[in-house]
C-alpha cells in the first residue's frame, strides 16, 4: 500500500466537446500507484466521456494527459493498453459462450511450436488462468466452463484478474458494481482492494457512494462535465459524499414530498417504502416517528 | 512450484468438478446433437431399407461420396458462422469457378480460351480468392448484415457466370474436360476412385475429412481459432482485447470462397465439365449442415466436426431415399424436418450446458 509520491496517471485541464455540447470542461484528476481513485457522478455528469478519454477511445480537445510523468497522446485503446492502462468495461468484458481460460487469454494467446505447427498452448493457458484467479482469491470450479455460467460479480472479477495478469499498471473499472447484488458487489470490491495492494493504480467509476467510500483513497466528484470536488478519504464522511453527489439535496426534498404524500391519507404503502428507501440512500439518520398511515394489509 | 500447500484443496475441488464433468462435457459439445441425429437417421434407414441392402459397404460408399462435396462447403461455412457471418454466395462461387475453368480450357473455336487445365485451375483459385475478398470487404466497409450482402453477391456471381458463358459460347454447359492437357494429374488429385471392400470411394472424401481435421485443429488449438470464437461471440469485446476482427472475417470469407473453388474443381474434373447452374442451393444446404452440426446462427459457437456430421446426414437422407425407393420429391420434406428438429435439440442442449453450475 505504498504510494511512491508522484501520480501514476494524471490529467490536467481536460476538455472534450461534441459539436456544441461541452462534455468535459477543465477536468483534472490523478491516481497514484497502490491507490484507488473513485470517480463519482450521476448520469450525464461526464463519467463515460472521461473514462473513454483516459482509456484512449477519445482524444481530449484541450488539456494534458500524463502517464508516469510523460505526456501521452493515445490514438486507440490498444496504445493505452500497451502502456499498461487497462479498462474493464461493464458489459463488454467477456464473451459468454467462451470458456474462462479462452476468455482470459483472448487476444493475447500463448503459443508454442514454430511455423505451421505454431499452436495455442492450451495447458499453459488453463493452468495460468487457474493460478491467476487463485491469486485473486477467486475459486473457479472448472476453467473450461463457459463464462456465461458465471455470476456477474465473478465475471467482473475474472476481467480484473486478466487485466492484472497482463501487467496493468492502471486499472480503469467502469461501474463494475452497477448491476450487481449486495453480496456480489462486495466480492468485486474485495478484488479492487487486492489489485490496489498489488501496487496497481485503480480508477473506480461508480454512481454509488456506498460502494466507493469503503475502497477509495480519494474521490473525484463530477457534475455537469466539471470537477465539483476532489477529496481524500480523511476529508470526507460517507454522508458528506452522498450529499455531494448530483441531486443530493433534490433527493432529500423528494423524500420529504413522498413522506407528506404518504401521511396525507393517500395510504400508498409503496410511496412510504420509496420514501424510506430514499432516506436510506441519502444517508439521513433521524429519530422521527414513522409516518402515520393505515396498517399494512397482508395481501395474497 | 508454490502449489505444494495448495494441493489438498485442489484435489478436493477436482472431485467436485468431476461429478458433473462426464455428462456436462458431453452435453457441452456442440456436435452432440448432430451425432445423435446421425444415429437416429441411420437407424431409421437401416430398419426401413434393410432388405434393400442399406447396411452395406456399397451403400456406405455412396453416402460418403454424396456427402463429401457438401461437407467441404459446410466446414468452411461453419467457420464463418462461428465468426458471426454468413456466406450465401458460396454456391454461386462454386458455379463461377467451375465455369471459369471450363471457359478457359474450351477451344477458341467454341468460344473458350484454349488453355491447358492447370493454369485454368490456378486462375479459378485467384478468382475465388477475389470473390471472397469482395464479400468480406463489402461486409466490413458497409457494416451491413452479411446475409444481405452475400444474398446480393449470390445473384451477382451467378448472373456473371450465366451471362459470360452465354456471351462467349452461347451455351450453358461445357464439357470434354478429359481431352484437355493436364487432366490426368487433376483426375488423380480431385477425382480418383479408391476401391475398398469391393466398393468405390471418391478421393473427395479424403479432402473432406482432411479439411474437417484442419478446421478443428485451427478452431481448438490455434490462437486464430480463439479469435474466430471471440469475433462471433462478442465482436466489441474481442476488438477491445486486441483481436483483429476485420482480418478474421476477411480470411474466413476467403476460406468459404476457397471451399467453393475446391468443390468446383472436384466436380468439374469428376463430371469432365460444368454447368452454369451448378452449386445452386448448396449455400442453404451448407448452412443447414452447419446448423445441424451445432453452429449458432448468432455466431460464437459451433464446430467443424459437427458441420461435417451435418453434411453426412444430408448424404444419408439422399441415399436412404434412393435406396428405399421413396419418391425423390420427399427428400426436401425430410431435410427440412431434420433441420427443425436439430435446431430445437441444439437449443435445448445449449441451454442445458449453459445452465450447469
Amino acid at each position: 500500500m505504498t504510494s511512491n509520491g508522484g501520480p501514476l496517471l494524471e490529467v490536467k485541464g481536460i476538455s472534450k466537446y461534441f459539436g456544441s455540447v461541452i462534455a468535459l470542461k477543465d477536468v483534472s484528476m490523478f491516481v497514484r500507484a497502490g491507490e484507488v481513485t473513485c470517480l463519482l457522478g450521476d448520469n450525464g455528469a461526464g463519467k463515460s466521456t472521461l473514462i473513454k478519454t483516459l482509456s484512449g477511445v477519445y482524444r481530449a480537445d484541450e488539456g494534458e494527459y500524463l502517464f508516469e510523468g510523460e505526456p501521452m497522446d493515445f490514438r486507440s485503446p490498444r496504445d493505452a493498453l500497451e502502456r499498461g492502462i487497462a479498462t474493464v468495461y461493464q458489459d463488454l468484458a467477456m464473451i459468454p459462450l467462451l470458456s474462462i481460460w479462452r476468455n482470459f487469454f483472448l487476444g493475447s494467446e500463448p503459443t508454442k511450436g514454430w511455423g505451421p505447427l505454431r499452436r495455442y498452448d492450451v495447458e499453459y493457458a488453463t493452468a495460468t488462468t487457474r493460478d491467476e484467479l487463485g491469486k485473486m482469491g477467486i475459486d473457479i470450479r472448472d476453467p473450461d466452463q463457459p463464462v456465461g455460467t458465471l455470476s456477474g460479480g465473478e465475471r467482473q472479477s475474472v476481467a480484473i484478474a486478466r487485466a492484472v495478469h497482463f501487467g496493468a499498471k492502471v486499472l480503469i473499472l467502469d461501474e463494475p458494481t452497477a448491476s450487481l447484488g449486495v453480496k456480489q458487489a462486495g466480492v468485486v470490491l474485495r478484488y479492487i482492494v487486492q489489485a490496489k495492494q498489488r501496487g496497481i493504480g485503480v480508477i473506480f467509476i461508480s454512481h454509488n457512494p456506498h460502494h466507493a467510500y469503503p475502497v477509495g483513497d480519494h474521490f473525484v466528484i463530477l457534475r455537469r462535465g466539471q470537477v465539483y470536488g476532489d477529496f481524500t478519504r480523511k476529508e470526507l464522511t460517507l454522508e458528506g459524499l452522498v450529499q455531494m453527489m448530483a441531486g443530493g439535496e433534490e433527493l432529500e426534498n423528494l423524500a420529504h414530498e413522498l413522506e407528506r404524500a404518504a401521511a396525507g391519507g393517500t395510504a400508498a404503502e409503496d410511496l412510504r417504502k420509496a420514501a424510506a428507501l430514499l432516506e436510506a440512500e441519502t444517508g439521513r439518520r433521524d429519530d422521527r416517528e414513522p409516518p402515520p398511515g393505515p396498517a399494512p394489509r397482508p395481501s395474497g | 512450484m508454490a502449489t505444494e500447500t495448495a494441493h489438498p484443496p485442489a484435489v478436493e475441488r477436482d472431485e467436485r468438478v468431476r461429478r458433473v464433468r462426464l455428462v456436462s462435457r458431453l452435453l457441452s459439445r456442440p456436435e452432440l446433437g448432430a451425432v445423435v441425429g446421425l444415429v437416429v437417421v441411420w437407424t431409421f434407414f437401416a430398419v426401413v431399407a434393410f432388405d434393400n441392402n442399406f447396411v452395406s459397404w456399397s451403400a456406405t460408399a455412396a453416402i460418403l461420396n454424396r456427402a463429401a462435396p457438401l461437407g467441404i462447403l459446410a466446414v468452411a461455412v461453419a467457420l464463418l458462422m462461428i465468426a458471426g457471418e454468413f456466406d450465401l454466395s458460396i454456391g454461386s462461387i462454386l458455379g463461377f469457378c467451375g465455369m471459369a475453368i471450363m471457359l478457359l480450357v474450351t477451344p477458341e473455336a467454341a468460344g473458350g480460351f484454349g488453355w491447358s487445365l492447370w493454369p485454368a485451375i490456378l486462375v479459378a483459385l485467384v478468382l475465388a480468392v477475389l470473390t471472397g475478398l469482395v464479400n468480406g470487404w463489402l461486409v466490413i466497409t458497409t457494416k451491413l448484415p452479411s446475409f444481405i450482402i452475400t444474398l446480393g453477391t449470390l445473384f451477382i456471381f451467378r448472373g456473371l457466370t450465366v451471362a459470360i458463358t452465354r456471351l462467349r459460347t452461347n451455351r450453358t454447359q461445357l464439357g470434354n474436360l478429359d481431352e484437355v492437357p493436364g487432366f490426368d494429374l487433376a483426375e488423380k488429385l480431385f477425382a480418383a476412385k479408391l476401391t475398398l471392400f469391393g466398393s468405390t470411394f471418391n478421393v473427395s472424401i479424403l479432402w473432406w475429412v482432411g479439411l474437417t481435421l484442419l478446421a478443428t485443429w485451427v478452431l481448438l488449438r490455434t490462437r486464430q481459432g480463439n479469435w474466430i470464437f471471440g469475433t462471433g461471440g462478442a465482436v466489441d469485446a474481442a476488438r477491445n482485447v486486441g483481436v483483429p476482427v476485420r482480418a478474421v472475417k476477411m480470411a474466413l470469407f476467403v476460406t468459404t470462397a476457397f471451399a467453393g473453388f475446391l468443390v468446383a474443381t472436384i466436380q468439374a474434373v469428376e463430371f469432365t465439365g460444368a454447368d452454369t447452374l451448378r452449386g445452386q442451393g448448396q449455400e442453404f444446404q451448407a448452412i443447414i449442415a452447419a446448423v445441424v452440426g451445432g453452429c449458432l446462427l448468432t455466431g460464437g459457437y459451433g464446430s467443424a466436426v459437427g458441420a461435417a456430421v451435418g453434411a453426412l446426414i444430408f448424404g444419408l437422407v439422399q441415399q436412404g431415399i434412393v435406396i428405399t425407393g421413396i419418391q425423390g420429391d420427399w427428400y426436401q420434406v425430410f431435410i427440412g424436418g431434420v433441420l427443425v428438429v436439430a435446431v430445437i435439440l441444439n437449443n435445448f442442449v445449449r441451454l442445458k450446458a449453459a445452465a450447469r453450475r
